[in-house]
């Protein structure tokens, strides 16, 4: 997404927490397409048979993708509150304290 | 339930919001809001997505298509725990660009465009016409229900007069809190707070309905789940097309309905809540879906066939005698539509009034711009708005007959505000955009959508006649709209949405392709798409012009009030200055624009500066001209940066250079030491023997063999001064070279033989090759065989083996000649072998060397002179010389 400035490009290799909370962000941009992928997936099961669908089975599953995706995205949130909070895309050094429980 | 009683009830909560909103604006204005911007209040706002079309409509969803309501949910769900793509972007540049609206950020990314702002709100209005229509419609229903089942048999005076009612009341509570004041930024923290208790209030009351028909009607989750397997619920069957459609619609929906934006964005933009919000919002969906299906279910069950699943939430409860949780029920249900009805009538009335209302005043009156009270003219334009958005609304719920499913309607409006998508999206990732473009597809998507989707949302017969729907448009079979180009048989949403989507993406990407975009458009455009880069605070646009401070002060008064002589106050304090004027700097001016931004809008607010400084804003050459600054800072950094390089290697370099005078200056002193013992030494015994001699009585073997050692002392004088002076005269270049053809391997053997090899007290190994050294040089013999000699001698003097081999390895390249001497001895340290070719170096103690150490000095001179080099030649297992002489002097040339 960012693109260095001829010249002034970043460290080739960052420190242990920088690395973490980059890691970290990648997560969270994967976490919906993943999420897509589990709430699309229903749409593979052909109706089974001739006597349709298990409607309190989907229901069941549908419901559980839901809390799963929401229990990750409370997973990743508060650490990704912190990266958020350092100013730009990252770019920066975030604050030492900052990083301890990214660690 | 009586009426009357049910309407007190009704207006009893409604104060307590009113009270709620009142003392929430009490404390804002002392300043105190810290609790009020907590992630929990912002999750709380944002659950005005889930509108009367949620509480009642979610059942009368489930109940007819099964779990397909669930779309409406997981989309949303989707966007919010991928917040980090796109809601952190829009957060971040509605708070950097001060937006009010949706319709602000997308004509302030395409150079602040009045046209874009009007044809966003344009569309915006109309969307969300069918959505207040719906939340009209559900609380006409939720009183009807009341009505029929009260004992005492009163009757809805009318259903028509109920729905007129209600949106007078909506409307006043809205204008009451929405337009108090004109805030510096669009935010309302009353009403916010409002909504978080009603979003609360919602949430209760459905759950209390969920877990009375799980646990209360039926026997626990396992009986639930038999029932629901036997209901007609479970025939439902997945459409593939519907299901992926419907999630895209509704992830689309959440970011571009106006209320969803002003929540999201413009209330309270701060991305550590959205970091919250992104998985407590959908934790809320959640709680919010967790029950739908089991009350459909359970509606379907008990209440006899024909009656509304709409209102199952409240039948339900109403004829198990529940009344008390049907009241709950209604209020919940009251609270989801109130609530999504004031932000949507404050969004859209913040639209019409920046976009529409204010641009038009300033057209006709531009004296306005520069005298009267602006306040309270747009203050009054956003009452009429609310009032004007409340009346369109409950007039599409008396045209579309206040029947249909209440999610048929709700679909028609997220269609419409989904157009908003390629230009939102394609404006804050895609620099490329353009205003050409994003208006192309704005107006081809919006066109599609009220052809095929909201027109006949009226009927067959109601805006398009019957006619049209089957022969199509001008009688054009491909027009029909229903089925357009000919797609017969589609899912009529589906059909919809697929050709709005695709023409409004085809087209705003072919016209940004195939357009030129203005400067200021360039320069916004950079701004948003790059607003995470470190130090982007956007352009400086008002390069050019001048403005006279007092008259921009008297403007921003009469839209900020007093804030604005504070903000000049501190921005003249910030620039050194007495008083309330700041100079008009260009970031001033600037930064008051953005302040005025956030009350009426960019395109106004940029239209009112410009008429107090004059002149375009900003054109092609000032753009260029920064970028050429940047460009030119760039490179002078760049050219430091060579600068220090090139400087911090010369200083190493000196460094070496330095540390290499050092050591030749303690050898200097050494050798000066040294040389003064080798002169005194033969100086001492000549001085004491000649002394002897001129005592004259010695007898003649004595005398003959004193004289014999002065003889030997005065030779050795001789040769040390013959070596300094062959030294000095080599290193001033005025040596005589004697040019002839000669054989290496008869230059090597007599080297050999001078040197006394063949006869010395320590015979060693050579190894040669005849064939190799076989090369016939032109050359100054006898100096080359002086430099093998001395060789030869180091090798015989140094070498520190028993046995000592000497190898000699000649090679041909490039017109050179390259003699290798490759003994077996130890091999120099580093350290030593850049000083050995110095003047007087000796490595080893003096006595054994017996030299004044000016050999290998002499043959490095020598070399030069005849345009080849010597040098010490490392990795060879032993301390090895290379020889390099050039096979032809004066073709590649020499020194003298």
């Amino acid at each position: 997404m960012r693109r260095p400035v001829r010249g002034q490009r970043g460290p080739l290799f960052l420190p242990r927490p920088e690395y973490r909370k980059r890691r970290l962000v990648d997560a969270a941009r994967l976490l919906p397409v993943f999420g897509g992928f589990l709430v699309f997936l229903p749409i593979l099961w052909s109706p089974a048979g001739a006597q349709g669908r298990d409607t309190a089975r989907d229901g069941i599953y549908l419901f559980v993708v839901w809390a799963v995706l929401v229990g990750l995205a409370a997973w990743l949130a508060p650490s990704l509150a912190d990266a958020a909070d350092d100013g730009a895309d990252l770019g920066k050094d975030a604050p030492a304290d900052d990083q301890k429980d990214d660690i | 339930m009586p009426f009357n009683l049910l309407v007190l009830v009704c207006f009893t909560y409604v104060f307590f919001l009113f009270l709620v909103a009142y003392l929430v604006e009490r404390r804002a204005a002392r300043g105190r809001v810290a609790w009020l911007r907590s992630p929990l209040v912002y999750t709380l706002s944002l659950s005005i997505y889930c509108t009367a079309w949620t509480f009642y409509g979610a059942v009368g969803y489930a109940a007819r298509s099964g779990l397909e309501f669930l779309t409406i949910y997981l989309g949303p769900t989707l966007v919010f725990i991928g917040w980090w793509w796109v809601l952190r972007k829009l957060v971040r540049i509605g708070r950097q660009h001060r937006v009010t609206s949706i319709g602000d950020l997308i004509s302030s990314r395409y150079g602040k465009s009045n046209l874009l702002g009007v044809m966003v709100t344009v569309l915006a209005v109309v969307a969300a016409t069918p959505y207040i229509a719906l939340q009209l419609q559900s609380v006409t229903l939720s009183f009807g229900v009341f009505a029929s089942d009260t004992p005492e048999g009163w009757a809805l005076p009318d259903r028509n007069a109920t729905a007129i009612w209600v949106a007078v009341g909506l409307a006043l509570f809205t204008v009451l809190f929405g337009t108090r004041n004109l805030d510096a930024k669009e935010q309302h923290h009353g009403i916010v707070t409002a909504i978080a208790v009603e979003a609360v209030v919602k949430l209760v009351a459905l759950l209390a309905v969920g877990v009375f028909v799980v646990w209360g009607l039926a026997d626990g989750p396992a009986d639930m789940a038999g029932r629901i397997t036997a209901s007609k619920i479970a025939a439902w069957n997945l459409q593939p097309g519907r299901w992926f459609g419907i999630i895209f619609l509704a992830a689309a929906a959440v970011i571009c309905l106006p209320r969803m934006f002003q929540v999201l964005v413009v209330e309270d933009g701060d991305e550590r809540h959205l970091a919250r919000a992104s998985w407590a919002f959908p934790l809320y969906l959640f709680l919010m879906s967790l029950f739908i299906v089991p009350i459909a279910v359970l509606g379907l069950e008990r209440l006899p066939a024909g009656s509304n699943p709409d209102m199952f939430v409240l039948t339900l409860p109403l004829a198990a005698g529940q009344g008390g949780l049907a009241l709950l029920a209604f209020l919940g249900g009251f609270s989801s539509a109130t609530s999504m009805v004031i932000i949507e009538a404050i969004a859209l009335s913040t639209m019409v009034s920046n976009h529409i209302v204010m641009p038009l005043w300033l057209r006709f009156r531009p004296q306005m711009a520069v005298s009267g009270d602006l306040r309270r003219i747009v203050l009054l334009a956003r009452r009429l708005s609310i009032a004007g958005v409340l009346a369109l609304g409950y007039g599409y719920f008396r045209l579309s007959g206040g029947s249909t499913a209440l999610a048929a309607i709700g679909l028609i409006s997220f269609a419409g505000v989904a157009q908003v998508l390629p230009a939102m999206l394609g404006g804050i990732f895609w620099r490329g955009a353009t205003r050409v473009g994003a208006a192309a597809g704005l107006g081809i998507g919006f066109v599609t959508w009220a052809y095929t989707m909201f027109l006949p949302s009226f009927g067959s017969g109601g805006v398009i006649s019957a006619q049209v729907f089957s022969d199509g448009l001008f009688g054009i079979i491909w027009l029909r709209p229903q089925a357009l180009f000919g797609v017969d048989g589609m899912d009529p949403l589906l059909h919809a949405v697929f050709w709005s989507m695709v023409l409004n993406t085809v087209a705003f990407i072919l016209g940004s392709l195939l357009t030129f975009p203005g400067p200021e458009e360039r320069l916004q455009g950079a701004a948003f798409v790059n607003v995470f880069e470190a130090g982007n605070t956007g352009p400086r646009p008002w390069a050019r012009g001048q403005a006279e401070p007092e008259a921009l002060l008297v403007m921003s008064q009469r839209i900020l009030g007093d804030a604005a002589l504070g903000l000049f106050a501190t921005e003249a304090k910030a620039q050194g200055k007495e008083g309330y004027l700041p100079d008009a700097s260009p970031e001033f001016v600037d930064q008051l624009e953005r302040r005025l931004a956030g009350s009426v809008g960019a395109a106004t607010a940029h239209a009112m500066i410009s008429q107090l400084v004059g002149g375009d804003r900003v054109s092609v050459e000032d753009l260029m001209a920064v970028a050429n600054e940047s460009a030119q800072i760039m490179e002078y950094s760049g050219r430091l940066e060579a600068q220090q390089i090139e400087l911090s290697r010369t200083a190493g370099a000196l460094r070496e250079a330095n540390a290499k005078l050092m050591q030749v200056s303690v050898q200097k002193d050494a050798f000066l030491s040294q040389i003064s013992h080798e002169l005194r030494t033969p100086m001492t015994s000549i001085r004491a023997f000649s002394e002897l001699l001129m005592e004259g009585d010695a007898p003649v073997q004595v005398v003959s063999a004193q004289a014999g050692i002065i003889h030997t002392e005065a030779i050795r004088l001789t040769r040390l001064l013959d070596d300094l002076l062959d030294l000095s005269v080599l290193e001033n270049g005025s040596v005589q070279l004697d040019l002839g053809v000669c054989n290496l391997a008869a230059m090597i053997d007599r080297a050999f033989v001078a040197a006394g090899s063949f006869t010395a007290e320590r015979g060693f190994l050579v190894a040669r090759n005849a064939a190799d050294e076989d090369v016939f040089l032109h050359t100054d013999a006898d100096r080359l065989v002086q430099v093998f000699i001395n060789l030869i001698t180091n090798v015989r003097k140094y070498c520190d083996v028993a046995q000592p081999r000497l190898r000699i390895v000649v090679r041909q390249k490039a017109g050179r000649v390259t003699i290798d001497f490759i003994d077996n001895g130890t091999a120099l340290p580093k350290a030593a072998q850049g000083v050995i070719f110095e003047k007087f170096a000796r490595l080893t103690d003096p006595a054994r060397a017996g030299g004044a150490g000016l050999g290998l000095a002499i043959c490095r001179e020598v070399m030069a002179n005849l345009g080849g080099s010597i040098g010490y030649l490392p990795g060879q297992g032993g301390p090895a010389f290379r020889v390099t002489v050039p096979l032809h002097l004066g073709q590649i040339g020499g020194r003298g």
